[in-house]
């Protein structure tokens, strides 16, 4: 289980690459990977600027990946969250998770992916054309943990 | 009691600094929050709906009726947006 919060851009074919590579025996069946990019389908973004919580970062994100490792049968699990200032088309975040079986995988990262959007202390700020502005959480992504939920 | 707060975001903005160090007799986290709008109007903007707010005690997310009793760092800031 690793976490890696960081400003440097990264390469999500090489991440995956080497998570396959460093899993432990040939248990895992399964390899699921998000990779999260920096969208602009208006053409207006000039940057995403993300802001975070040294340490409650990377504790939030370990407590998460505590919890998928109790609930699923996972080989391994690699959360990456970038922060500072990034453009359109860059990748954001990624999540991989191994598990004996796909549905384990599935799940543990649509897990992961939930609690990121709104429980790990990340904020994005929009740089427009015509100004600045924080990114609102949205209800929906509230509404998403409580299938994860009892 | 001494206690280290820090603000991200728009909260941050709106109060003009990322920390400061605090003595407050405050408490609980609501208590605080009083104190410092009745302080100055930066945290009267900044504080002026706490259900747009969170607060991290010592980086672990709690609410606003929690105690201070014991707290080192406090941190206020909007619903997260990660992912």
């Amino acid at each position: 289980m690793r976490v890696r919060v960081q400003a440097a851009a990264f390469d999500a074919g090489a991440e995956a690459n080497g998570f396959a590579a460093g899993l432990p025996g040939t248990v895992a069946g399964a390899i699921v990977t998000f990779t999260g990019i920096v969208r602009d389908p208006d053409g207006r973004l000039q940057a995403m600027e993300i802001e975070h919580y040294p340490g409650m970062t990377e504790r939030a994100i370990a407590a998460m990946l505590d919890r998928a490792a109790a609930r699923w049968h996972l080989a391994d699990a690699l959360v990456i969250h970038r922060h500072g200032r990034l453009a359109a088309g860059d990748p954001i975040m990624m999540v991989a998770t191994a598990a004996r079986h796909r549905a384990e995988a599935f799940a543990a990262a649509e897990f992961l992916m939930d609690y990121l959007k709104s429980r790990a202390p990340f904020w994005k700020k929009e740089i427009g054309s015509d100004g600045a502005a924080w990114v609102a959480a949205r209800d929906s992504d509230e509404d998403a943990l409580t299938r994860w939920q009892g | 009691m001494r206690l280290d707060v820090l603000y991200f975001a728009w909260v941050r903005e709106r109060i003009g600094v990322s920390r400061e160090s605090l003595d407050t007799r405050a408490a609980t986290v609501a208590d605080l929050v009083a104190e410092l709008v009745a302080r100055d109007d930066r945290y009267a903007l900044a504080f002026a709906d706490l259900n747009s707010l969170r607060v991290a005690l010592d980086q672990e997310l709690g609410d606003f009726s929690a105690p201070l009793d014991g707290v080192r760092e406090l941190a206020f800031f909007p619903p997260m947006t990660g992912g």
